[in-house]
């Protein structure tokens, strides 16, 4: 069973439920994807005030609004689910009126769609309906939000590529170019908040703007292909479009005027300063071209790797209890035990000191290579290896592990971080790996001295 | 923000000023003000603080710039050496794993 997914309907349940996505590259399949719902069942114009939470209730994706049998009218059409008549239930033929209660609104609603929470209404446009998304984050966006930044579903959080609106934007009114990482659409939709704007969401696999752009997901071919799609030049009548400027990367403005007719305004880097760069005649500041890394930021993409590094924390878990096990009497449980708690907590002083200790740090901390500041934290963080009260030895290796444990994920907070080279990061790499290998051996050598056989 | 500088000297930016129309595109796409924010010809006011990004190289209509462009991550840096391709975060497509 195929499922269609427009803008305003989610490509899965967002809070990390079950996988709704189509099979494939991740984007809709049919060609309805790029144009914005094509027939919806209720006219656009039967949705007043919308509220919180009640489309996911009335919208379950198996009960369609409206009686599949009654079709979808092109506006005012099928009457007896999509009037706003006061009778509520637009998502029970037969009136359980507690679903919606009786303030439901009549969002329209196709037979087979769901339609995102953040949806509070669909605008008329000559390019067809075009969803309108609310400027105020709610509960699932932040539990959304958290969810993701412990690791659970990310790579599959986005929403449906295409053209929404913030506000009631017209023929004049602005257009955005994003990426579809949800996290990216919450952040430029919370901040246009009072504004009228297009928001033009492109496919970059759900994947930050920047990160996408290195990658060119964020690029030319899929800006101009958007453009082409959702019909912005029937929707709009300038000829302009925002892209923020770490999409820069990916897209060539020229290429994508020679390919679209829309000129690229880099818009700022953050997506708070966009109401202040639209205010100014899209013209931005010096510092709002500037990216910058604040601590809590850095503290923020440095508690993601808790997620990322489960799996090598396991095996480092398997590998400290076999080897401490492994000795006279062939194997000790008591000993591997031992062995496990010494290591992991080596380990762990290490990934606190290259994950939380270093981007706190980090303009602190001396040296420019991120091995080195690394490492530093590491002999900080470690220090509370030595006051455990282990033998010499292990107390020795435990320390030693978590200054290489530090140097080796200070090494890759490099890919989190905003300033980084990578002529820059393979050259310290190349110097900071040896050493980081050479460590590891003294200081298993130790924690297995220190252990005993 | 000074304090956040990385490597200095290692970056391949290269700016060939003869070719150079001073259009200000440069400037304006550039996240680290590498080119100042002097009006006029592109000048490389602080080329330690290029991270390598291209967007001043893929934006530059006069194809003055060039800059090997890449991610400053180690962990795609790593997925480069073991693949033999060339560096990725292998973020994005199947979902699985990281994204820079
Ligand atoms: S973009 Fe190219 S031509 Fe324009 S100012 Fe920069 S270097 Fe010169
Ligand atoms: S490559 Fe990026 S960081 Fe370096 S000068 Fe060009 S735009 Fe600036």
């Amino acid at each position: 069973m195929r499922e269609l997914i427009l803008p305003g309907t989610p490509g899965r349940s967002d809070t990390g439920a079950s996988p709704r996505r189509p099979p494939g590259e991740g984007a809709p399949l049919s060609p309805s994807c790029c144009t914005p719902a094509p027939q919806p069942c209720c006219a656009p114009s039967a949705a007043p005030g919308p509220e919180a939470g009640a489309s996911s209730c009335c919208a379950p994706p198996s009960r369609p609004c409206c009686d599949p049998s009654a079709a979808p009218g092109p506006g005012a059409g099928a009457p007896s689910c999509c009037t706003p008549d006061p009778a509520p239930s637009c998502c029970a033929p037969s009136g359980a009126s507690s679903c919606c209660g009786p303030a439901a609104p009549a969002l329209p609603e196709i037979p087979g769609y769901r339609r995102w929470h953040f949806v509070e209404r669909f605008l008329e446009t000559p390019a067809g309906p075009v969803p309108v998304v609310k400027t105020r984050l709610e509960r699932p966006d932040r539990l959304g939000a958290a969810l993701v930044r412990l690791g659970v579903g990310r790579g599959d959080y986005r929403v449906a590529p295409g053209l929404y609106a913030v506000g009631s934007p017209g023929p004049e009114s602005p257009v955005l170019a994003t990426a579809n990482y949800k996290l990216t659409f919450d952040s430029l939709r919370r901040e246009l908040s009072g504004l009228d704007a297009w928001l033009l969401v492109l496919d970059t696999r759900g994947v930050n703007v920047w990160c996408a752009a290195g990658k060119g997901t964020f690029g030319t071919r899929e800006l101009v292909r958007r453009i082409g799609a959702v019909g912005l030049e029937r929707v709009v009548r300038h000829r302009r479009v925002v892209v923020p400027q770490l999409g820069a990367p990916g897209v060539n403005a020229r290429e994508v005027k020679a390919g679209s007719g829309f000129r690229v305004l880099f818009g700022p880097v953050r997506a708070a300063d966009a109401p202040a760069y639209l205010a100014a005649g899209m013209k931005a500041t010096p510092a709002m071209r500037r990216v910058d890394f604040p601590a809590a930021e850095r503290v923020k993409v440095g508690l993601v790797e808790f997620a990322n590094e489960r799996k090598t924390l396991a095996w480092a878990a398997v590998a400290f209890f076999a080897l401490a096990g492994l000795g006279s009497g062939w194997f000790s449980f008591a000993r591997a035990f031992t062995g496990l708690c010494w290591g992991m907590g080596s380990l762990l002083l290490g990934f606190l000191a290259g994950n939380v200790l270093l981007p706190l740090l980090l303009p602190r901390l001396p040296g420019r290579a991120f091995s080195l500041k690394g490492a530093e934290a590491g002999i900080l963080a470690g220090a509370a290896a030595l006051l455990a009260g282990l033998p010499a030895a292990g107390a020795a290796g435990a320390w030693l592990g978590a200054v290489v444990g530090g140097s080796w994920w200070g090494m890759h907070f490099t890919g989190s971080s905003t300033y980084t080279s990578p002529t820059g990061v393979e050259r310290e790499m190349r110097r900071a790996i040896p050493a980081q290998a050479a460590g590891l051996l003294a200081a298993l050598a130790l924690w297995r001295w220190g252990l005993g056989w | 923000m000074n304090a956040l500088r990385y490597i200095e000297g290692v970056a391949t930016l290269r700016l060939d000023e003869s070719l150079c129309t001073g259009c200000g595109t440069c400037r304006e796409v550039c996240p680290h003000a590498v080119f100042g924010h002097a009006p006029g010809k592109a000048r490389l006011a602080d080329p330690g603080a290029c991270m390598e990004c291209g967007a001043c190289a893929l934006n530059c209509p006069e194809g003055a710039l060039t800059v090997s462009q890449g991610v400053g991550c180690a962990r795609a840096i790593i997925h480069g050496w073991i693949t033999g391709g060339p560096p990725s975060c292998d973020c994005g497509g199947d979902g699985s794993s990281t994204c820079c």
